[in-house]
């Protein structure tokens, strides 16, 4: 235990972070493991590979998420912000190369090679997309004449842009879900919120008509008809568990599920660990956003407000896509469940996420400072 | 030093505030306007999330109150496991029965490896046909038989290779513990268990297959269904019928034992046979159904029917004679005697020595309609209304002219099912009532209510005088049964081939009551195209069906429950040793 009277880095650390956050985080990465050696040996075999493959892989990225997220966590809200724009420059950068120079997989340039090592920039973009807009807007807040939502608007075509050219829809309506959020936190007038939402919408319906297997995948949501291999088999898994699971390693409809492993993961541990074990899972997601959403409510400061609400927004967004699809609920999306699912660049750009959070949501003396002098304004300063 | 903490506020605010150049009190306002504003916004977010996350949360429930079955490629277990009724017999003996296996499926879709899978299970059971199993387990369906009905031994070792994507569901497998004991009667079931000949059949008529077909099949067991069979009497019957036929040389044999109050068939058989264990055998040609299901011209055992019209018509009565001296020529047509006395017969003598001339006449006597209208109303021109499905329909000629009449009158030129001749005998020795024959239970009171009265009780009283002298002087000798007065009729018929009468194939009939004093049953015995038992000796009705119909009425009449009769007049000796 570290004493609260030491002034040191870790024992400021440990008596100023959110443990309730740390615990989660690492509870997730915990069940992500677990259920690793359920859905990956399956995917494993069936590639060739050896069964184990994966849950190594997973192992081995799962320390340096680890290290990046404590370590990450150990930033001023300041350091947050100087790291998110370089790693925001750094990422588009790189998405800008990997449109050019990145191999195609699937028929989409996400992925760029870095000394042998396969990387995702645009995962990494994510985060740090949103502590720069939260910086942004919160510039915008303090001093309205800085065109901060002005930028933030660039900001966002850039990124769009970038994400649609690879092109990676999911990412893009998770991307424009969040920032979007954020700038109705913002203070968004009503009027632009009409008017950005059916741009949203217009979009939605100009990706049905530009991209084939986008508008395949919608009609196949809503009419049910055409290759819906990979949802009804996830759906069969979901009932196969229902409440209590097949136990560990029972699972047999997980075999056969595409893409076990990372999408339909969630599908995977509801067969073997049952529909209240996903329901915990779900709730954990939803304790960590109402939890983060809870902070940005009593942050005084704007921009650790908004980032907060942006990077657990990113955080309950994807895992809702994630699982929204698992259960029929969204048409079929590629997108990881935060911290559970296997991948190398999006686990440890999630770890990116939760310490920034991390670092975002720890006690503050200015803070405390602050909101004991509101307090105290509210209560009229006695006369003397 | 509540000042100074003031004074630090005071500052803190104002580093917060750094570089806004507006008034401190205006810059307070728009931001705690703002921040308002931002936290109302907050809380929408924090619902919205709490709604979305509400959806996940049912959705799940929804799919936990989900059975699993609904989604699953596999039919219901239930399904599958439809039970059938036991049949027994009239005594309870257990006819028919459920038992209990597994049968191996695949889930094609889930296979991972279907070499290896073949591979695995063409080791447990080798006749499995490889290339149609790999055909199966490649495809994209989501069920495929692969085994049904396997053994418990199969079972473990096909769980022992653990091969994923494949399962066991348990199914009921219909077993037969008489073997072909009464394979035609029960008949027998598909490999879905569902009846397709037999009573079988007729049980699934009864709405169990319309159940099953909706899905409302049960594990339960379900109420017997008892027969009118006896078990005891059948067994004799086949015993007897398998040795007819093995000793004379026979295409086939067949037996009916009949009761001719109720209508209730007590055994019924037609060798050859097959295993209702293994119904394939029921698709060979000579196994099926003589008695019910095969037609024949019945030859001379058809002169019962004439001779009880001409009785019942009041033209012709027992005393009467009629002029068969010489054959008659009609059409092109001889009408021979096979006896041919040559002499002028009275009707006994005509039913006894079997006269086709005598009977001609006797039909000529009460017309060609009447002729027509009374074997129909005998129930010998229509198909047999009974629970039986496999019922041939009787043909007759389409137009009947004089030759027509005259030749139904000895029993050629109608094709009946044997069983129907019995239905139609019986009518003559209860009383007259034609009464449907019947494979379940059946009461006398019960029988009254459908039976209909076809002939006068006069006509019976002659008809069992009649069939009693057959037995005593006439063709039937060798029927008759120490104790059990024995009365009948018997016909060889020459077979139809191709086209022709042949003189060499025959149909041999031997229809008999018994005891015919008080009849109580009606046996009758046919035997297809019978040889000599030995070179020499003869291939008629009295040298096969009689003596066969005589040993199954010895063997059963005490099943039967009819009281041996010994001594000159017919009662019970009293004997002391």
């Amino acid at each position: 235990m570290v004493s609260r009277a030491e002034r040191g880095p870790i024992a400021d650390w440990f008596w100023t972070i959110d443990r309730f956050f740390l615990a989660t985080f690492i509870l997730l990465m915990g069940i992500g493991f677990m259920l690793s050696f359920a859905a990956s040996p399956a995917v494993a075999q069936r590639i060739n590979l050896e069964p184990f493959f994966f849950v190594k892989r997973h192992a081995a990225f799962l320390l340096p998420g680890l290290a990046l997220m404590v370590g990450l966590s150990f930033q001023t809200p300041r350091q947050v912000r100087r790291t998110a724009i370089i790693l925001l420059l750094v990422s588009l950068a790189m998405m800008l190369l990997a449109l050019f120079f990145g191999q195609e997989v699937k028929g989409a340039r996400r992925w760029i090679t870095l000394a042998g090592i396969s990387i995702q920039p645009s995962e990494f973009m994510k985060p740090a997309f949103v502590v720069v807009c939260a910086w942004l807007f919160s510039e915008h807040a303090r001093q309205p004449e800085i065109p901060g939502n002005l930028f933030a608007i660039i900001l966002f075509g850039i990124v769009g842009a970038l994400l649609v050219a690879q092109p990676d829809l999911g990412q893009t309506i998770l991307t424009s879900a969040v920032w979007g959020g954020m700038f109705f936190m913002a203070g968004m007038p009503w009027l632009w919120i009409i008017l950005l939402g059916s741009l949203g919408a217009g979009g939605f319906v100009a990706a049905y008509y530009v991209f084939p297997h986008v508008a395949g995948r919608v009609d196949r949501f809503l009419t049910g008809e055409g290759d819906t291999f990979q949802v009804d088999t996830a759906r069969e898994a979901i009932i196969r568990g229902n409440w209590y699971g097949q136990g560990p390693g029972e699972g047999v409809v997980k075999r056969i599920i595409p893409d076990a492993h990372t999408d339909f993961i969630f599908s995977v541990a509801a067969e073997e660990f049952g529909i209240l074990f996903c329901m915990a899972l779900v709730a954990i997601f939803a304790f960590i956003v109402l939890r983060g959403l809870r902070h940005a409510f009593r942050e005084q400061n704007d921009f650790n407000r908004f980032a907060v609400a942006g990077l657990v927004l990113q955080f309950g967004i994807q895992s809702m896509i994630n699982i929204g699809v698992n259960l029929q609920l969204l048409p079929a999306k590629g997108m990881t469940l935060p911290l559970i699912s296997y991948g190398g660049s999006s686990m440890l750009a999630i770890c990116v996420t939760a310490g920034f959070i991390l670092a975002l949501t720890r006690h503050r003396p200015e803070k405390r400072a602050l909101e004991r002098s509101l307090f105290r304004v509210a209560q009229g300063v006695p006369a003397e | 030093m509540s000042f100074l903490s003031r004074i630090m506020v005071v500052k803190s605010k104002a580093h917060f505030s750094a570089g806004g150049n507006r008034a401190p009190g205006a810059f307070e306002g728009t931001r705690k306007k703002k921040q308002s504003q931002t936290k109302s916004r907050l809380v929408i977010m924090m619902s919205a999330f709490v709604m979305a996350y509400g959806v996940i949360g049912g959705r799940l429930v929804q799919f936990g109150v989900t059975s699993p079955e609904e989604v699953s490629s596999i039919p219901p277990a239930d399904r599958l496991m439809a039970s059938r009724p036991d049949i027994l017999d009239r005594n309870g003996e257990v006819l028919a029965t459920d038992v209990r296996t597994v049968s191996l499926y695949a889930e094609p879709h889930k296979i991972v490896d279907v070499d290896e899978a073949v591979e695995l299970l063409n080791s447990v059971l080798p006749d499995l046909d490889v290339k149609g199993t790999y055909k199966k387990l490649s495809s994209k369906s989501h069920f495929q038989w692969l085994r049904r009905q396997l053994t418990p031994k199969q079972q473990n070792q096909i769980l022992a290779l653990g091969i994923p994507g494949i399962g066991f569901r348990p199914e009921k497998r219909r077993f037969y513990p008489g073997g072909p004991t009464a394979s035609h009667i029960i008949g027998h079931v598909n490999i879905d268990n569902r009846g397709i000949a037999g009573m079988e059949k007729y049980i699934d008529g009864q709405g169990l297959a319309d159940l099953a077909a909706v899905g409302m099949t049960s594990n339960a067991p379900l109420e017997p269904v008892r027969l009118s069979i006896d078990l005891r009497v059948q067994n004799i019957l086949r015993e007897e019928l398998v040795a007819a036929k093995d000793r004379y040389h026979a295409l086939a044999a067949g037996g009916v034992v009949l009761n001719i109050h109720t209508g209730e068939v007590l055994a019924m058989a037609s060798i050859p046979d097959y295993d209702p264990n293994n119904p394939v055998q029921a698709l060979e040609k000579d196994n099926m159904n003589r008695m019910s299901a095969g037609t024949f011209e019945m030859g001379s055992t058809f002169k019962t029917f004439t001779t009880a019209m001409a009785l019942d018509s009041g033209k012709v009565k027992l005393s009467d004679s009629f002029d068969a001296r010489n054959s008659i020529t009609i059409g092109g047509f001889t009408i021979h005697d096979f006896h041919a006395k040559h002499r002028i017969l009275s009707v006994p003598e005509i039913f006894i020595y079997s006269s086709n001339v005598g009977t001609a006449r006797m039909a000529d006597l009460v017309g060609i309609e009447a002729h027509k209208h009374f074997l129909t109303r005998m129930g010998l021109l229509s198909r047999m209304q009974t629970e039986l499905p496999e019922v041939a329909t009787p043909t007759q000629p389409k137009v009947w002219k004089k030759i027509n009449s005259i030749t139904i009158s000895f029993g050629h030129g109608v094709s009946t099912t044997p069983l129907q001749t019995a239905v139609a005998a019986a009518a003559l020795m209860n009383g007259g009532k034609l009464i449907p024959p019947t494979f379940l239970p059946r009461t006398e009171e019960q029988a009254d209510q459908v039976a209909e009265q076809v002939v006068k009780p006069s006509t019976v009283e002659d008809m069992k005088t009649l069939f009693r002298m057959n037995v005593t002087n006439g063709s039937g000798k060798s029927a008759e049964v120490p104790g059990f007065v024995v009365g009948g009729k018997t016909g060889t018929a020459e077979k139809v081939v191709n086209g022709r009468y042949s003189s060499d194939q025959r149909f041999n009939a031997f229809l008999s009551a018994f005891p015919i004093d008080k009849p109580e049953y009606i046996v009758l015995v046919v035997v297809d195209n019978p040889q000599p038992e030995k070179p020499g000796m003869g291939a008629t009705a009295g040298s096969n069906a009689a003596p066969t119909v005589g040993k199954v009425i010895s063997r059963t009449a005490a099943l039967l429950g009819v009281k041996p009769k010994f001594g000159p007049d017919g009662n019970a000796l009293l004997m002391s040793y």
